[in-house]
């Protein structure tokens, strides 16, 4: 099963090295383990572009759709057998990353391959 | 360079939706994947389950909290995601307007940080 | 002003723009680019009048400004490469299709004018990069503090850089979508300058509608085969032909029945004329801003307001409308239509229109204008007041409360 794994950040936090060093650790062992399956950090929100292409004309909005204080800046994809999986890795991960993370499941029957 | 495309979801969409609605819009997205893995630009996509279903998890400080549901509520909500790999966003745009078209929702795109390996 | 100020000036219209655009194309980077170039500019005033102008002021301007970019690239080397590397704007060097215009100034305004960006972020983006246009310049011209004006233009950079918006000229295929994009920015300009908005605002700003004008000149320029592009500097010169007459001494809006069309300018309605016709002789099927220049070139034709050609301004409305079918265009053509078959016949075309414009000064305006012609004066009262409530130019509300006033 997938689950989608969002970082959350309110745009204060400061890095020290170690996050990073931290982060890279983590993956790999993501990796050895067979759990990951994508992960990369997000630009930040006002990077963003909505498009709506269901009338006739495609409509751009600049900026994300959801203007909040708190917004995702990665995410990764993981393949677990289940939650409580997915609950001790994203335990792990928040202290690696040192921020709040959001897990949630895939639904797992758009395109399967 | 790497795209996040977010499909937005609203409770009326998820409502509006029959069967055989969902059925075409379904298909008409595994051609589009289709495509865009012939294309190269296929990284990743994957439709959520509902945000009720999701849980948030703060361990920062050593004691690790859980907390039921999303980290945001919200009227508009993340549906879905792909992951495309474009040269720039003229391509990604062009892309996601595709996407928002076969899955009958408003997409956002958003860049990934500039892969630095 | 003396010839060294006025080589300055003549320098800043014709040279920024292609500093700002070949800086950025050779180091990927607006910021650096557009600092690069402000600095040229700041030399040029502190040693053109001691040294003399040089013979050519562009070369000696990019030049200065090149030297500039490296300096600062110098200065700032201590930041790591990878860093340099993520900042980096995407310059899309490919072999263009045959046919594709090359100059890095058009780069600039596509990219400016990427419809990834906020309408008012691509205003503001395009006066700056490629106009030369002071962030203080710009925030005055559209009322805003001069803090979320600079907040504006460095949101925009930041998401060229981060969401990768490419810096070339859109593809043959992406070309017309994107071209069009380009002159509705060019275009809002020219109408924020010659219809402002906000209470106690000046009712014209000539210098947008210059600045309007003279940025579509360079697209006209650089894309002469398009129409659009001669269109909508056709539309805005025989638009600002008419300002001298459009505001009374007691700054009220003065309509086109009323101008005094002897001080038109007649050397703007000369070349507007001209790019009419010269679109006209292509025989090729004009767009919307075509149409508008050849409404424009009708009214700027007639000796005075009985004299105007009102079938052809309803025909070119005809016209307008199947390419457009807005109700701001039937509006339109509803006031041509009234001094054509009456304002009975107009009415009842407005009636129609009363949904979708039930909140826009111009409908109730209209309205109230025939109205008023018809005898109806209560009814023309009610709608006059609706407009004044409604319109946010302080030129139009005293024209319009006047009319108001002397309904009796």
């Amino acid at each position: 099963m997938q689950y989608l794994i969002s970082v959350i950040s309110d745009g204060t936090e400061v890095d020290s090295p170690e996050v990073g060093v931290a982060i890279d650790a983590f993956n790999d062992r993501l990796m050895a383990e067979g759990y990951w399956v994508f992960a990369n950090g997000l630009a930040a929100p006002v990077a963003a572009t909505v498009i709506d292409n269901r009338g006739e004309e495609v409509i751009f909005t600049d900026g994300p759709f959801l203007e909040s204080k708190e917004h995702v800046a990665g995410i990764w994809i993981w393949e677990v057998p289940d939650l409580d999986v997915a609950l001790k890795l994203a335990t792990e991960a928040s202290k690696a990353c040192d921020r709040k993370i959001e897990v949630r499941p895939c639904h797992n029957h758009v395109s399967e391959e | 360079m790497q795209y996040l495309i977010s499909v937005i979801d609203d409770e009326q969409t998820i409502v509006a939706g029959n069967d055989s609605a969902v059925q075409a819009e379904m298909s008409a997205v595994d051609a589009f994947n289709d495509r865009l893995k012939a294309q190269g630009h296929w990284v990743f996509a994957e439709g959520l389950a509902a945000p009720n279903t999701a849980t948030v998890i703060d361990n920062r400080g050593g004691a690790s909290v859980i907390t039921d549901g999303p980290f945001l509520e919200s009227k508009e909500f993340l549906g879905g995601l792909w992951i495309i790999e474009a040269p720039d966003l003229d391509m990604a745009i062009k892309l996601a307007a595709e996407g928002s078209r076969v899955c009958n929702r408003k997409v956002e795109v958003r860049p990934f940080h500039v892969s630095e390996k | 002003m003396t010839d060294v100020q006025e080589a300055i000036t003549r320098a800043h219209h014709d040279e920024w723009a292609r500093v700002v655009a070949s800086l950025t194309r050779r180091f990927g980077d607006l910021d650096i680019a557009e600092e690069a170039a402000a600095e040229a500019f700041a030399t040029a005033v502190e040693r053109w009048p001691v040294d003399g102008v040089p013979p050519n002021p562009g070369a000696w301007l990019t030049t200065t400004a090149n030297r500039k970019a490296i300096d600062r690239l110098r200065r700032e080397n201590r930041r790591d490469d990878k860093h340099k590397e993520a900042g980096m704007l995407h310059i899309d060097d490919h072999p263009e299709p045959a046919g594709a215009i090359e100059d890095d100034r058009l780069r600039l305004i596509f990219t400016c004018c990427h419809p990834a960006l906020a309408m008012e972020s691509r205003v503001a983006l395009t006066l700056r990069m490629v106009g030369g246009l002071t962030v203080p310049e710009i925030a005055r011209a559209f009322l805003v503090q001069e803090s979320a004006m600079g907040r504006r233009i460095t949101r925009a950079k930041t998401k060229i850089k981060a969401a990768r918006i490419p810096y070339r000229v859109p593809s043959t295929e992406d070309l017309p979508a994107r071209v069009s994009g380009v002159l509705a920015v060019l275009y809002l300009i020219f109408n924020e300058g010659y219809l402002a908005t906000g209470p106690g605002s000046d009712p014209i700003r000539p210098g947008l509608t210059a600045e309007a004008i003279r940025l579509t000149r360079l697209i006209r320029t650089l894309m002469p085969e398009n129409g659009e592009a001669t269109g909508l500097l056709a539309l805005m010169l025989l638009t600002e032909a008419r300002r001298p007459a459009r505001i009374s001494a007691n700054g009220e809006l003065i309509t086109l029945e009323e101008q005094n069309r002897d001080i038109w300018d007649a050397a703007l309605i000369a070349e507007g004329h001209q790019l009419v016709r010269e679109r006209l002789a292509t025989g090729v099927a004009p767009g919307r801003y075509q149409i508008l220049a050849a409404i424009n070139a009708v009214h700027t034709s007639a000796r005075n307001f009985r004299d105007t050609d009102w079938w052809q301004v309803v025909a070119l409305y005809d016209q307008l409308i199947h390419l457009d079918p807005s109700p701001i265009v039937a509006l339109n053509r509803a006031i041509a239509v009234a001094e054509l078959d009456g304002p009975q016949v107009a009415l009842s075309i407005m009636d129609r229109l009363e949904g979708a414009l039930v909140d826009y000064h111009a409908f109730h305006a209209t309205r109230a204008d025939l109205l008023r012609r018809l005898d109806h004066t209560d009814e023309s009262r009610a709608a006059y007041d609706r407009a004044i409530e409604l319109a946010g130019n302080t030129a139009e509300t005293a024209y319009l409360t006047r009319r108001r006033d002397e309904l009796g």
